[in-house]
């Protein structure tokens, strides 16, 4: 069987920049790998890259979800295909209802895989039952999508909608950036909940101590565009310590 | 909303990219090409009209030639050749049909391809009442009965001229005068037919009212006049609906709309306009040149006008209020969408006349393709208009790269005791936005829908509510191929 997500020697530029130049990484069905590295070592890139975003092209190499190249594939495409980007500066929709976004969202899956729209009602009840555990109330439901969020709300705000249209790969980019330690607590048992032997994450971030919460089976570390060292969560720890020069000389 | 499946079957079963482009095929009886005083008897006879009415057409028709075509929008409008337009067009069989059952079962169908319901048993009782106007002539007015019961009169306006000459003579023209502009001296020659609304004193008018304009023939002009009057105490909602056959041919489209409101009358005015825009290089559409104006008579009498405006090649509009009455309130909420060729120039004037008169402009225009879009709009303070207040906000959307978007506000304050606040804003699509939704699942057309239909919410609320949910298809699908 095909890995959930293979990444092939993955070249991809901004620009006339070079960003990742050749990353490898091969994520099986039910793991949870996370990615550290230093600011600009091509975190960010990387998620942008694997959800399909203008702007970022890909030089060389390639992604496989299910054994499937994505490069082809739209940002909505890939969406669609189970694949989820917690954004690490969730966007303002101004006007833009989130109970309507949220339902959007979902029936554009829907539709997709032949199936009816939800029903608007079973739909209300089944969001404010998901809201509830991460803390978000009605009042936040009916404003426009992250308008007047705070930093968390919008987080936990984030893990709502990848708790509602179910990925099968979800990429978490600094989901911990901005959060207090309660906070990180919410986000952090809203993500757990969702773990299952059929979906995988890859979780980004700055600091081990989100991986405290979110406990990964494999940690990578990511400098230079380049995967310089892959581990277990003890690899986390070592970072914590030591920080992230030694790796890059070792470049 | 955006990604609905009804959305998706409304854009599949339209033919070619404006849903309300056939034609329906229907024997006419037209007048010849060409404008001059026998076309105008013409249309009178035909109309069977009082001498009075003939007379007010002559006159009009005299002080029209005199006058020449705006040029100071920013519209670059072709010559038009006004001898060149069939200014009678009307189905053979439509002429007054006294009751559904007379009405040409073509028509029926046409108005249910627009799915604008005039089969009366179909509708729920008490829910909207249409009258549909046909090229030239009123073909069917619902609920008229209903209405009558608490003294509403909804009618066309050609046969108010015939029932209720006092109310007519009265009204007409006192709102928009004959001469205001070109195109209102044009309409108060040669109008076919329209709407006409009478609300007594103190009557909350049981239904939303509403009349679809449908230009069917090919080189005519639609000059439909709508006279709404509510009596001290009233109220009243009306909308109205636009739609033409795609034609490569452009075709005019010249109304004018009178509002009156007298003592504490509430009239709530609201348009879905959309005549066909004319194709992705500009070739055939509508010019839509309408002038509409309601006087607030009335103390603490209230106008709001709430425009949806998406179709037409080239719009030249400005829905108005003259704020007469002390304490009176005058709205104006507006949508206005231009995509491909499309040019619009519209917005609003508020009139503050009397004191402590109030007026709120909201006006959200979205330009895309090639498109341009300018707000314009004039807010006047008279000397006597004490304390008057008048609140703007005018926000523009840019969608690509090759459209414009223009703001022109006219501020004139005679009095030191005014308070007038204008904001405005001009923004681009974010491509940030566009990711967000996309990366959600939801394609990028129904993300740009989602955005610019939060972008217009402030306006689109207003709307009636069963109007609201066609407002944010339609302005989905003329927004496609916006984004490539």
């Amino acid at each position: 069987m095909a890995p959930l997500l293979e990444i092939r020697d993955l070249h991809a530029s901004v620009g006339d920049t070079p960003i990742l130049k050749g990353i490898n990484l091969t994520i099986n069905a039910g793991e949870i790998h996370a990615i550290m590295g230093p600011n600009g070592s091509g975190k960010s890139t990387m998620s942008y890259v694997l959800a399909g975003r203008e702007g970022y092209e890909v030089t060389g190499g390639d992604i496989l979800m299910n054994g499937v190249s994505m490069l082809e594939m739209e940002a909505d495409e890939r969406a669609r295909a189970g694949m989820f980007l917690a954004f690490q500066y969730p966007v303002e929709l101004p006007g833009v209802g989130g109970m309507s976004f949220l339902r959007a969202a979902v029936n554009a899956r829907r539709i997709e895989a032949g199936e009816d729209e939800v029903d608007q009602l079973e739909f209300v009840k089944l969001v404010r039952a998901k809201a509830t555990h991460l803390g978000i109330n009605d009042d936040m439901l009916k404003r426009a999508v992250n308008v007047g969020f705070s930093g968390g709300e919008k987080k936990r705000y984030e893990i709502l909608q990848m708790a509602l249209l179910e990925p099968v790969l979800s990429v978490l980019d600094e989901t911990d950036s901005g959060l207090d330690v309660d906070a990180l607590k919410i986000v952090s048992d809203g993500v757990n909940l969702l773990r299952d032997p059929q979906r995988s994450m890859l979780v980004i971030t700055h600091y081990q101590r989100l991986l405290n919460h979110i406990v990964p089976d494999y940690v990578h570390i990511l400098a230079g565009g380049k995967i310089r060292r892959s581990g277990g969560k003890e690899l986390a720890f070592e970072v914590e310590e030591s920080g992230y020069a030694g790796i890059d000389d070792a470049a | 909303m955006a990604a609905t499946q009804e959305t998706i079957d409304t854009l599949q079963e339209a033919t070619g990219k404006y849903k309300y482009g056939f034609v329906t095929d229907i024997e006419s009886d037209k007048a010849p090409k060409g404008l001059n005083e026998d076309i105008i008897r013409f249309i009178s006879a035909k109309k069977e009209e009082p001498q009075w009415m003939l007379d007010w057409r002559l006159k009009a028709f005299a002080m029209w030639q005199q006058m020449e075509s705006p040029d100071w929008a920013k519209l670059d409008i072709p010559p038009i050749d006004y001898q060149d337009i069939h200014y009678y067009a009307a189905p053979k069989t439509g002429e007054g049909p006294a009751s559904l059952d007379e009405v040409d079962p073509e028509l029926l169908k046409t108005y249910a391809k627009l799915g604008i319901p005039l089969d009366e048993q179909k509708i729920l009782a008490g829910v909207v009442a249409v009258d549909a106007v046909f090229d030239s002539v009123s073909v069917a007015t619902t609920f008229r009965g209903e209405l009558a019961k608490s003294g509403v009169i909804f009618c066309p306006i050609s046969e108010a001229i015939r029932d209720y000459p006092e109310l007519v003579q009265k009204y007409l023209g006192s709102v928009v005068p004959v001469a205001d502009n070109y195109f209102s001296a044009l309409n108060s020659a040669v109008f076919t037919d329209g709407s006409f609304v009478f609300i007594p004193k103190g009557v909350r008018c049981p239904m939303e009212l509403s009349t679809y304009f449908r230009i069917n023939e090919a080189n005519t002009g639609q000059f439909e006049r709508t006279l709404i009057i509510a009596e001290d105490a009233s109220y009243v909602s009306y909308l109205e609906g636009c739609t033409a056959p795609q034609r490569d041919e452009n075709q005019l489209h010249a109304a004018v709309v009178e509002l009156v409101a007298l003592d504490d009358a509430e009239i709530k005015y609201s348009t879905v306009q959309n005549w066909y825009p004319g194709d992705e290089n500009g070739r055939g559409g509508i010019y839509n040149f309408v002038t509409k104006r309601g006087a607030c008579l009335g103390d603490r009498s209230k106008i709001s006008w709430t425009q949806v405006e998406t179709g037409s090649a080239i719009t030249w509009k400005y829905p108005s209020c003259i704020l007469q009455g002390k304490d009176s309130v005058g709205e104006f909420y507006s949508v206005a969408l231009t995509n491909n060729c499309q040019q619009a120039d519209t917005g609003t004037k508020m009139i503050h006349i009397g004191e402590g008169s109030r007026s709120t402009i909201i006006s959200k225009g979205i330009s895309a393709g090639r498109s341009q879009n300018c707000y314009r709009g004039l807010v006047r303070i008279q000397p006597g208009a004490e304390n008057a207040r008048n609140f703007t906000q005018c926000d523009s959307l840019l969608v690509g790269d090759k459209c414009g978007a223009h703001t022109v506000p006219y501020i004139v304050s005679r009095n030191p005791s005014a308070k007038i606040e204008h904001e405005a804003t001009t923004s681009r699509i974010s491509e940030d936005q566009l990711f967000y939704c996309q990366q959600r699942g939801i394609s990028t057309e129904d993300s740009v829908s989602l955005i610019v239909n939060g972008f217009c919410k402030e306006v689109m609320k207003e709307l009636p509510m069963e109007f609201a949910v066609e407002a944010q298809k339609l302005i989905g699908i003329s927004l496609e191929g916006s984004v490539g």
